[in-house]
């Protein structure tokens, strides 16, 4: 791998040099996602270590007191929502585009994809500004609506990535066994490809779940996230809440996307395949 | 259709005399093309939903959005009179006294109505001062008619200053290039010529080359910290590359404001960072790493090193380790090896993962937000404040106008040079 036939020391200075810049960045991206997490036990009110003492008072705070509650109630209906449409819609959508024969899939493909490329604040100011016109402004819907088309291309992706591995001639013979479009779809097709869809599932509630942006225009008071309140808190005033909320988020999101992650990677490989 | 016809189902009729075979594969293909114009239609239908979902979550706001850069009818709807008026003006001095009677009118009717500190706002916007204008003519139009109100008009100096009639005509056209010029520091001259706008006056420019030169500060921040890492997991044993894998996908999962969180808590004047570098003696004082250019591109840098790394590792992965061996074996020493066998292979994967970075850069709002300082603002940060605090549309409108120019232009490059199937998602 590394070394050449004979390693000079040259060499081998260099790939110990290697190894103690790739320790260091390592530890660049670990300890600033680690740090919160001691920090949200903490009994006092500084950030600073060592620990006063241990004390689960922060998460008392946050899921005790009314404000974060209705903001964690809050962000599981939009997360929900979410979910549930972009899931739905995106699955239809990566099941047409799968078909060779789909019209205009070269053109289609990067419509779905622009959500994840256009700056969210414009897709946002956007939302505000149509949404204002049309009275989805401040409303449930509205932030469900916005936040579908930020998640569905992870829907599509995923499923369309199942499908790869889907041999569309079981639909056939489901067909010449009898069995209505419908039927073969629920019967054959959503059982192989399930893997994907929960996957597909799981990063758009993630993507939901997490978003701030869409929800800062959106929302109004009696509507705001459990993100919201964290932005909101990090700019009036730091207090060490929002470690114990920042400790929960990120727990949440880690733990669905290795699930993701796991069943994306199952859903792939072709059914049946020889393991 | 009877049954000597041949029709589709009608086998035998093929193996029959030439002509009628033709007629056969003719209606053959035929309902094959029907078959396939049904498969299109359902698949059409099938993704229907979502394409309508996106148009109208996403496609009509966007749209929306930009038209507000080029169309502002609030001037003309305000100025019915003053439109007609100036409709013969040549742009030179001063229009006739029948401009100024009609916007006397004009101002009065907006006061009746109860619209003239919208009309003062909509204008100050492209003529600074003349908001406190404005109402002050208003409050003096009152009981003026007539002459008085020609009059009225004529005593303040404001209406009868040389920028002020070609601002207010320029106004009266509903179609405008005024706040795409404006985001670009760009302005018409009285002679119909594009001219800067004087120095005191521009600030856009200096938002945009801020936004680029953090989000290149960022790119090359992620390679320099990136590139080694993908080349150790590369190389190492796949056990050992599976736990260092996840040393970067467990940042990669976490949210942008969770980790931007984490870092305004670790950037704090008390905070782990400043004792580390007073600890290990780099710093003799605490430094003031939040609201701070250097505390943001940190931040930014470890939000964006996944994105760099996992492309440039994805292409490392596929290099079979065996042409090193027969570079060493034909002599090359190990860093010509590397430089003239492996980094041209890795290359469309360190274009992929830096324009990737580079693009999203563009458009961070939450980091600059809550870790940057007044004067490390972005470009979106700018956009949200014309909304939310100077309630002025247009320029939000227009700022994002070229914000999405810029960041679809390198998407552009990217998607022609690297293909869609670089931008991996999942």
């Amino acid at each position: 791998m590394l070394l050449s036939p004979f390693p000079t020391l040259g060499e081998r200075i260099r790939i110990a040099l290697l190894w103690i810049w790739c320790a260091l960045v390592i530890l660049f991206l670990l300890v600033p996602i680690l740090i919160p997490v001691p920090l949200s036990f903490n009994s006092g009110a500084f950030f600073i270590f060592p620990l006063e003492g241990l004390s689960t008072r922060w998460y008392e705070m946050v899921l005790g007191t009314q404000r974060w509650q209705s903001a964690i109630g809050n962000s599981l209906i939009v997360a929900f929502g979410t979910t549930l449409i972009a899931t739905t819609l995106g699955t239809l959508t990566a099941i047409a585009l799968s078909d060779e024969k789909f019209p205009g899939r070269r053109i289609v493909m990067p419509l779905l994809l622009s959500p994840l490329i256009v700056p969210v604040v414009i897709t946002a100011v956007g939302s505000y500004l149509f949404y204002a016109r049309i009275g989805l402004a401040s409303t449930y819907a509205g932030i469900i609506l916005a936040h579908t088309a930020l998640a569905s291309p992870f829907v599509v992706v995923t499923v369309a990535a199942s499908l790869t591995g889907f041999d569309r001639n079981l639909m056939r013979a489901a067909a010449i066994s009898g069995a209505k479009p419908l039927t073969a779809f629920f019967r054959v097709m959503l059982p192989l490809i399930l893997p994907g869809v929960l996957s597909g599932a799981a990063f758009a509630f993630v993507t939901s779940f997490d978003e701030v942006v869409v929800v800062q225009f959106l929302a109004s008071a009696g509507q705001r996230t459990m993100p919201l309140e964290m932005f909101i808190g990090l700019r009036e005033k730091l207090s060490p809440a929002i470690t114990a909320a920042a400790t929960l988020m990120m727990a949440l999101s880690i733990v669905l996307l290795v699930v993701a992650n796991l069943l994306a990677r199952r859903g792939q490989k072709r059914p049946g395949a020889a393991a | 259709m009877s049954a000597l016809q041949p029709s589709e189902v009608d086998r035998p009729a093929l193996a029959r005399g030439r002509p009628a075979a033709d007629a056969d594969l003719k209606s053959v293909s035929a309902a094959l093309r029907r078959a396939e114009f049904g498969d299109r239609l359902r698949s059409l239908l099938l993704a229907a939903p979502l394409l309508i979902l996106l148009a109208l979550s996403f496609g009509i706001p966007i749209v929306l959005l930009l038209s507000r850069a080029v169309y502002d009818p609030t001037i003309a709807d305000a100025l019915p009179k003053t439109t007609v008026a100036l409709a013969g003006w040549n742009g030179q001095g001063l229009p006739v006294d029948d401009a100024f009677a009609a916007l006397a009118a004009d101002l009065k009717d907006n006061q009746v109505k109860g619209t003239a500190y919208e009309l003062a706002k909509s204008l100050n916007a492209r003529l600074p001062g003349a908001r406190s204008q404005v109402l002050k003519t208003v409050r003096k139009l009152e009981n003026a008619d007539g002459q008085a109100a020609l009059e009225a008009m004529k005593s303040v100096p404001f209406w009868s200053a040389p920028s002020t009639w070609p601002a207010i005509r320029n106004g009266t056209h509903s179609l405008t290039s005024f706040y795409l010029l404006s985001a670009l520091d760009m302005r018409w001259n009285a002679d119909g010529g594009i001219e800067r706008v004087p120095p005191e006056q521009a600030i856009f420019l200096q938002v945009f080359v801020r936004t680029f030169l953090v989000a290149a500060a960022v790119t090359l921040a992620t390679l320099l910290l990136g590139f080694p890492l993908a080349y150790l997991i590369a190389s190492v044993p796949k056990g050992l590359a599976a736990v260092l894998i996840v040393a970067v996908l467990l940042p990669f999962w976490t949210s942008i404001l969770v980790r931007t969180a984490a870092w305004t808590v670790l950037l704090q004047k008390f905070g782990l960072v400043n004792d580390f570098l007073l600890f290990i003696g780099i710093a003799s004082d605490r430094l003031d790493l939040m609201y701070s250019r250097i505390g943001l591109i940190i931040a930014m840098t470890h939000i964006q090193l996944p994105f760099t790394l996992l492309p440039i590792y994805s292409v490392m992965r596929t290099i079979q380790p065996s042409q090193m061996k027969a570079a060493y074996s034909l002599g090359a020493k190990p860093l010509t090896a590397f430089r003239r066998v492996y980094l041209p292979q890795v290359f469309p994967g360190v274009m992929a993962g830096c324009l990737l970075t580079f693009i999203l850069c563009l458009g961070y709002y939450i980091t600059p937000a809550l870790i940057g300082g007044a004067s490390d603002q972005l470009i979106s940060n700018f956009i949200a404040n014309y909304v939310n605090v100077e309630l002025n549309w247009e320029m939000a409108a227009a700022l994002s106008f070229i914000l999405l120019v810029f960041t679809l232009a390198l998407f552009g490059i990217f998607a022609r040079i690297l293909g869609l199937d670089r931008l991996k998602l999942v």
